[in-house]
Parts: C-alpha cells; sequence; structure tokens
C-alpha cells in the first residue's frame, strides 16, 4: 500500500507491530492504541520513533497527553463511508495542538484526499497505486472553501472581505 | 436573489470537473459501483427501476428565469421534457443517462444550479420558507442565513461522510412553511430582548420508520454564533451516532437514545471549547452575504386598483384569486401560487413548455423570480395586483390555474413504485385518482384546508406521518396495501397522525379517503374547523367507525 507524504509516494519507515509481537528496541513502529496505553509511559520515552493507530470509535482523551511523544497518529477509516476519523483528526490538530505525522490508514481513495487535507491529515496510506499517483493533481482540484479548518486556507467569506476592503482602499 | 460570485461559481465548476472525472473512472471499470454509489449520490445521482435520476437543489427554494429556463433544457435536452419538484426544494430528472449526466451538470452550473449533496450521508440542501422576503409579519430574510449554511454546509471536510443524512431548514414566520420540525436541525428565526437576530434551534425531527417531531436544543443562538454552534452539533453527531444500523443512524435516533438534554449537554460541551473560533460570524461578514441579495424596485401600486374590480366578475378569476394568491408585505403586490397539482396530473411535475412559459411569466410579472415550496407548487413572489387578471388568463393556458392550493387535491406524493427503487406502491396513481374524485372546486373549497400526503414506502418521502391525511403503500403478500393516518401536520404545531385501522387494498383508497372527508363534513362543528381541528377533537375513533363498519 503506498504512502504518500508531501505529495508524494515515499517509503514508510514505520513498521506495524502486531500485539502479540514483541516490540524492537530499536526502529520505527506502529503499534495498536490497546497496546499503546497499557503502557504508555514507558512506550513514550522509548528511544526510537513510536506510532500509534487509534481507532475511530476511541475517545481521544486517553492519548491527550502523549501527543508531544508520539511520532505517528495513524487513524482509520475501516470505509470510506465512515468519516469519523475526519472529527478525530481536526480535534488532534485544531484542539490538541498536535504537529506530528498524522496518517489516514484503512479505506483511503483518491476522493478523500482533500477533505482529509483539509482536517489535518498529511499522510495517507493509499488503497489503490493509481489513487497515490494522482495525488497532487487531485488535491488541485478545488481552489475554493468554504469552511474554515486548521489547515489555514482562506474561506470564501474570508476572501470576499479582503476583496472589499482592498477595492475600498484603491478608491 | 442571491447573486454568485465568480468564487461561487468557482465551486460548481469544479465540482463538474470533479464528477466528471469521477464518471469517466466509473466507465473505465477504475471505480467499483459500491465505490462510485457513494460518489454519485454525493452529487444527487441514484439509480432508480428504470434509469439513472438527478436530483438538482434549488436552494432555499428561490430560481430566477434564466436558471427555470435552463432547467426545462435539460429536462428536454437530457431527459424526457419534464421534471419532478420535489418536498425538498429539489427538482428530478428521471430519465438522464450517466455517460450525458456531467454535461447536463455543466448546463446547469452555467447559471449557478448544482446537484451537490442533495442525496448521499452529508448535510443536504438547505430549505427555507417559499415565501421568504415577502410574507408578511416575517422578522427578516431567511435566505441570508440559508445561504450562510449553504455555504459552510457545501463540500464539508469534516461532515461529508456523516452517519446518514443530515437536512435543515428555516423559517422566519410565525407560520412555519418550512416544515422546520421534521428537519434533522430546524431554525426558527426570533429576535431576543436586546433585538438580536438570533435563531431557535430544534433538533432530531424526521420521519422515515421512525418519525419524530424536532426538540428544541436551544432557544436563542445569536447570530453570530449560528455556524459553530451548528458545527458542535455536527460534530456530536458525527462521533456518537450509530453507524451499526441504518435505520438507526439519523440524529432523531440519537437525540432519542440519549435524551435530548444529555444531548444538549454534549453539544453545549462541545460548542464552548469552539464557540470564538473562526466560524464566529462578524457583522460585515453577514452584511456581505445581504448585500448580494437584490430586491424589486416596487412601484407605489393601490391594494384595489381598476383591473382587479372589473376581474371580480368573473367566478373562477375569483375562485383562482381566493385560493392562490396570497397577501404580500408591499401593498398593492401579491404571491402567486401556481399548482402543479392539476387534475388527473402526478403531483410536482411541470413539462419543459410550462417551465419556459413560468419563466416568461416570472419576467413580465414577478421581477423574474419564482419559488418552489415544499408542497410541491411554485411561486411568483412579486406580481403587481393590477396584473392578476392577466397572469390568470396566461396560467390557465397552460395548465397552472387549478384553485386547489392547500385543498384536497393538492396531494403531496413521492414518485412511488412508478419510478423508485425502494418503493413498496405506488403513489402517482393514488393521487391522481384523489384528484378525480375531488375534481369538484366548489366541493373541495365547502371541505377547506386539507392536506394529503402519500409515500409508497416507509422511507416516508411523501411526508405521511405529517399529512392531514397520511397514506403510507406497504406491500403484503405481494398486493399493494395502504396504511391511513389522520391527524398529522407539518407546520408549527407540527405533529405525526395517528392510524385508523388495518391497511386497505390499492381499490379501496380513494373510496375510503372519501369516506374520511364525509366523516369529518358530518362531524365538524362550524365550516371553518379545519379537518385536522375536528380530528384533534375528536380522536381518530368516529373516523375509524365510518370506515371500517362496512369494510
Amino acid at each position: 500500500m503506498p504512502l504518500v507524504k508531501s505529495g508524494k509516494t515515499t517509503n514508510d519507515d514505520f513498521v506495524h507491530i502486531a500485539d502479540e509481537v514483541a516490540i524492537p528496541s530499536e526502529g520505527a513502529v506502529l503499534i495498536s492504541a490497546a497496546r499503546f496505553v497499557s503502557d504508555a509511559e514507558a512506550l513514550s520515552l522509548r528511544a526510537a520513533r513510536t506510532g500509534v493507530i487509534w481507532p475511530n470509535n476511541r475517545d481521544l482523551d486517553d492519548l491527550v497527553p502523549y501527543l508531544d511523544r508520539v511520532a505517528v497518529v495513524a487513524l482509520v477509516f475501516p470505509s470510506f463511508r465512515d468519516g469519523r476519523a475526519y472529527t478525530q483528526a481536526r480535534l488532534l490538530r485544531e484542539r490538541h495542538g498536535y504537529r506530528g505525522e498524522l496518517r489516514a490508514t484503512g479505506q483511503v481513495l483518491r476522493d478523500q484526499f482533500l477533505f482529509m487535507l483539509r482536517a489535518g491529515f498529511d499522510a495517507f496510506e493509499v488503497k489503490k497505486p493509481g489513487d497515490a499517483e494522482a495525488f497532487a493533481s487531485t488535491v488541485k482540484r478545488y481552489s475554493v472553501f468554504y469552511q474554515p479548518t486548521g489547515d489555514g486556507r482562506l474561506t470564501a467569506l474570508h476572501r470576499r472581505m479582503l476583496l472589499r476592503h482592498s477595492e475600498s482602499a484603491s478608491q | 436573489m442571491y447573486a454568485y460570485d465568480e468564487l461561487d461559481h468557482a465551486v460548481i465548476n469544479e465540482r463538474v470537473d470533479e464528477f466528471r472525472d469521477q464518471v469517466k473512472r466509473r466507465l473505465s471499470g477504475e471505480l467499483t459501483e459500491d465505490e462510485f454509489k457513494m460518489l454519485r449520490l454525493q452529487n444527487g445521482v441514484y439509480l432508480q427501476l428504470h434509469a439513472y435520476m438527478l436530483r438538482v437543489a434549488i436552494p432555499y427554494g428561490t430560481l430566477s428565469s434564466k436558471q427555470l429556463r435552463r432547467l426545462a433544457h435539460v429536462a428536454r435536452r437530457y431527459d424526457r421534457g419534464y421534471g419532478h419538484f420535489t418536498t425538498r426544494q429539489n427538482i428530478q430528472f428521471n430519465w438522464i443517462k450517466l455517460a450525458e449526466l456531467p454535461d447536463a451538470l455543466a448546463d446547469l452550473a452555467e447559471v449557478g444550479i448544482h446537484a451537490m449533496q442533495t442525496s448521499g450521508n452529508n448535510t443536504r440542501n438547505v430549505t427555507s420558507d417559499q415565501w421568504a422576503g415577502v410574507a408578511p409579519g416575517e422578522i427578516e430574510d431567511p435566505r441570508i442565513w440559508s445561504e450562510l449554511l449553504r455555504q459552510y454546509t457545501t463540500l464539508h471536510p469534516e461532515f461529508s461522510f456523516l452517519p446518514r443524512k443530515f437536512k435543515f431548514a428555516i423559517t422566519a414566520s410565525a407560520h412555519d412553511r418550512a416544515a422546520i420540525k421534521i428537519h434533522d436541525i430546524g431554525l426558527r428565526l426570533h429576535k431576543n430582548a436586546a433585538g438580536e437576530t438570533g435563531f431557535e434551534v430544534l433538533v432530531g425531527g424526521g420521519l422515515g420508520r421512525t418519525p419524530f417531531i424536532a426538540k428544541t436544543i436551544k432557544p436563542f443562538v445569536h447570530g453570530h454564533d449560528l455556524l459553530s454552534y451548528v458545527e458542535a452539533i455536527l460534530r456530536v453527531y458525527n462521533q456518537y451516532g450509530r453507524r451499526d444500523n441504518i435505520y438507526k443512524a439519523r440524529i432523531k435516533i440519537l437525540v432519542h437514545e440519549l435524551g435530548i438534554d444529555k444531548f444538549a449537554q454534549e453539544v453545549e460541551d462541545e460548542w464552548q471549547q469552539m464557540r470564538e473560533g473562526a466560524l464566529t460570524l462578524d457583522d460585515a461578514v453577514i452584511e456581505d452575504i445581504r448585500s448580494r441579495f437584490t430586491y424589486p424596485a416596487y412601484e407605489k401600486l393601490p391594494h384595489m386598483p381598476e383591473e382587479l374590480r372589473k376581474a371580480a366578475h368573473d367566478p373562477h378569476f375569483e375562485a383562482w384569486r381566493n385560493n392562490s394568491v396570497a397577501l404580500h408585505k408591499v401593498q398593492g403586490y401579491a404571491i402567486v401560487t401556481l399548482s402543479l397539482k392539476p387534475v388527473g396530473g402526478p403531483p410536482g411535475d411541470a413539462t419543459a413548455d410550462q417551465m419556459d412559459a413560468i419563466a416568461d411569466l416570472a419576467d413580465k410579472y414577478s421581477f423574474g423570480e419564482i419559488r418552489v415550496g415544499h408542497e410541491q407548487n411554485l411561486a411568483l413572489p412579486h406580481v403587481a395586483r393590477r396584473d392578476l387578471p392577466a397572469l390568470w388568463k396566461a396560467l390557465d393556458k397552460i395548465g397552472l390555474a387549478t384553485p386547489n392550493v392547500n385543498l384536497v387535491s393538492d396531494i403531496i406524493a413521492c414518485p412511488g413504485l412508478d419510478y423508485c427503487s425502494l418503493a413498496n406502491a405506488r403513489s402517482i396513481p393514488i393521487a391522481q385518482e384523489l384528484t378525480r374524485r375531488f375534481a369538484n372546486h366548489a366541493t373541495a373549497d365547502l371541505i377547506g384546508r386539507l392536506h394529503i400526503n402519500i409515500s409508497g414506502c416507509i422511507n416516508a418521502c411523501g411526508h405521511h406521518h405529517v399529512g392531514h391525511i397520511g397514506i403510507l403503500g406497504v406491500e403484503k403478500n405481494g398486493a399493494e396495501f395502504y396504511q391511513i393516518t389522520i391527524g398529522g401536520r407539518a407546520d408549527e404545531n407540527a405533529e405525526l397522525g395517528t392510524l385508523i385501522g388495518p391497511a386497505v387494498p390499492y381499490a379501496e383508497v380513494a373510496d375510503v379517503v372519501e369516506d374520511i372527508v364525509e366523516a369529518y363534513l358530518a362531524l365538524r362543528v362550524r365550516p371553518d374547523e379545519l379537518f385536522v381541528d375536528t380530528v384533534k377533537r375528536l380522536g381518530v375513533e368516529p373516523f375509524r367507525e365510518r370506515v371500517y363498519a362496512t369494510r
């Protein structure tokens, strides 16, 4: 499954470690939320990078205290129809100030890329190679956005106000 | 009218390009039908019994004559020469070919019309009072806020994959013509003690399998906070709404299961954390939207012009005027409802020729503006009263002067089994038969206001629960049967109807409705006691007796 970061397909440094497998002392790993929570203090102090896969029906409160110590939060789209992780993403970025990698996993398809970017995702485990190749062009499809999110894009309402100010200034 | 600027146009055009690409990927097999289904639904495309159906949004029910002509063009060029106006200020085309859909949407986009989010599990077309901006006594034009919500809900990055569909309606009048209490979020515009504009926010209304009347979640939310408060509701719903069972996924079920107080607390907790954020609408932004709504330059005209005095001698004109013409907020003007319920016709349909003719009449008599109401009728919102006789003649010529607005033959019906793959039974032929039974205007007028609503299945697109008489098609051993409810209503006193007894077969529905109406005429205490008030006073029992005594 190709990983897209900064608009390009890249190698995934992170290795998924199943719950029953011992966590290696070296190397970047992605582990389950349950495992992370059970030993969060120790895991978050691990020397190598640690990421956590957070299910979309699990409250973020257990994760929030460790956000500055995890390298990746991977949120899950069990189906592209299930949009709960969009809310989790925005809360992590906009409310809890998470600045690390926010990865979309599961059924991640081309037509969700822009919504995901706007919600704060910056890494994408893309299901289809063709979609990964189309990433850069797909996310440029829209030039106007109606809602303010943490991605910093100006909204249409805001752009109109700027336009008004520049018009009245030039008169 | 709201004038789209280049930003609004850009979004619509970009959506057409995106959809064209999605259709291309489906036709090439790159997308599975399962993947494509969600994408096409997000752009208003259903797969019906016989063909793809395109549902086009008419936000808050306002259309320009230019837009209506373009809808006529789409009906003619891509469909079979007609369109169907729905109960949520949309128009549906029933026979569009998938490969031609992008072109039809591109044609519509040129006049600022789109099909975004007219289906799918997202925030749907924002609806409002079809008399917005012209109704006497209205607090202010609710379309300003409808437009703010239209923009806010369009392609929302967080809420485009909700547990289920999500509908908004707004009213700013004491009499609710927008049916806000049967919406996921209903907004009643009012002013607080300080004279500031805000909203009573209602939540969790909806029909379908488990009908609920919406409950008030907050009596006053300031206009500045409208979007942040709505976002708080949507966020709670997106996280906690059920996704395990499609029939329990609407917000009404979440509100019901948590209880309105607990739900309100969840929303409040969320709102308090983000209410001071970027969603706050300052006055300048609200004024900017308001400034892009233009209003006609009304003349100073008399209430009773000579033309109207003369025409009053014609009883046919008078019957129409008494029925279809309503008071306008400006003296000398009127709001004219165009009945799309001709005797024997399918409710809510208009031909391409009719649409073109209405557009011409709107240019001539209504400052180029047309409205669409949830009752599946149209309206010309700014007609000078002196023009009423001429307009009536012109409407009569094109079959749009049936004087049955709000009467027993002004039936709301879904497309039913004639078109819809979900339906259990036909709706349209039942409606057609009822319009024939009550074709006599004098009789219909004697009966007075009476809303019949017909749905062909439990999904309740015909809003049968809130019809004064509600008719629900069900399937029994392969045959079409119909459950009849009475006493429902969709206005500010919204209530769900009560079942009067066992379902009746297709062939008996019209007889049963006639029996109910006859019982009402015998039971009402005064001619002006409406059907729904008689039911309220007496309950369903006397009607049940009358209907089932001989069956």
